[in-house]
């Protein structure tokens, strides 16, 4: 393929796409213009119907629950497969300490102003994920978004440390299970409203009083369940990358093979 | 309200192709963190908070931290060879 060709493939295909997208965007409502009922009926009775004044969790928790349930097992089985390939192959050594790139030195410490703005963050930080998770009916956040702000406690203490401070706080085992009553909890849920003679994922939890923690029904505990998953998840996810690119070694790039 | 949206769709355009167009790797992960970040605000000005939250943590922090562990054990793997030949 020449240059001279590929470029007139180029300008010929970004025409033809100019083309439809205008096309589509003529097409498009009004900047600020919502045409469709479904988002104004929400907006008028999720309050009323499932005492849930955060619209977006309940439509994600309850109105579509369903749909929510394959998103979490999109994670969940992305996190398995990253996981896969990142596990520990037969050859693979296991070096100690981890080492820095100039691989005749241990890593550097991480500067005190990052420690310190790093331990001062970790608090708030596991306060407010806590927050977002259980406050997901009433406030914006839910499940996923506070189940990443909670994964984020772990990083900043490799951040304000090294690997060994972080080894020291995260288990793979309770990762591993976390993950796995955090994902299976929610197809569980959805199989107990049958025991009510519900619908799958029918809220079956009394809805309480708007705007206490406890109230929405099975939005919280959803949201609950899925701040669990997806914490866990993004934890493995950090576990694994960390041991593939730190800890574990093909034969040939150990450190102690080429210290001259 | 309007300008600071056309403001920020602006700044997202503008490094969104700054990412695009970024040649070095790790330069690139270092804007692909900045646009992560702008992206959220983006959606916060869009009052879309509960996006915006979660744009935060997945693409400011996490996407560029696997990208750049993936840099490092790329890194590892051509220095033990230079360090062969």
């Amino acid at each position: 393929m020449t240059r001279r060709f590929r470029n007139l493939f180029f300008l010929a295909s970004a025409a033809g796409f100019a083309v439809f997208y205008l096309w589509g965007l003529h097409l498009l409502p009004g900047f600020g213009h919502y045409p469709g009922p479904y988002g104004d009926v929400l907006n008028a009775l999720s309050v009323y119907e499932r005492h849930a004044t955060d619209v977006i969790t309940a439509v994600n928790f309850d109105y579509r629950g369903f749909d929510t349930l394959g998103e979490e097992f999109i994670l969940f089985t992305s996190v398995m497969g990253a996981n896969l390939l990142l596990r520990k192959q037969k050859d693979d050594k296991e070096e100690d300490p981890p080492l820095d790139l100039a691989r005749d030195r241990l890593a550097p410490p991480t500067s005190d102003a990052v420690r310190v703005a790093g331990l001062a963050l970790l608090l708030p930080i596991v306060v407010f994920g806590i927050y977002t998770v259980t406050h997901g009916q009433l406030t914006p956040g839910g499940g996923f978004q506070g189940g990443v702000i909670l994964a984020s406690a772990p990083l900043i203490i490799y951040l304000c440390g090294d690997y060994e401070n972080f080894k020291r706080i995260t288990s793979h085992v309770v990762a591993e299970v976390a993950e796995a009553v955090g994902a299976g909890g929610y197809a569980v849920t959805g199989l107990i409203s049958f025991i009510f003679g519900y619908k799958y994922l029918q809220n079956f939890i009394p809805l309480g009083q708007t705007g206490d923690v406890f109230s929405g029904g099975t939005i919280a505990l959803i949201s609950a369940l899925t701040g669990l998953e997806v914490a866990a998840g993004i934890v493995l996810l950090m576990i694994s990358f960390f041991r593939q690119t730190l800890v574990y070694r093909k034969p040939g790039e150990e450190r102690g093979d080429h210290h001259a | 309200m309007v300008v600071m949206q056309v403001t920020i769709l602006i700044f997202v355009a503008i490094a969104g192709g700054a990412v695009v167009f970024t040649r070095n790797p790790l330069n690139q992960v270092m804007g692909l963190s900045f646009f992560g970040l702008l992206l959220a605000i983006m959606f916060f000005i869009f009052q879309a908070p509960d996006v915006a939250f979660s744009q935060i943590v997945v693409g400011a922090v996490v996407i560029p931290l696997m990208v750049l562990l993936t840099l490092i054990k790329l890194k590892t793997k051509e220095q033990s060879k230079k360090n062969d030949a």
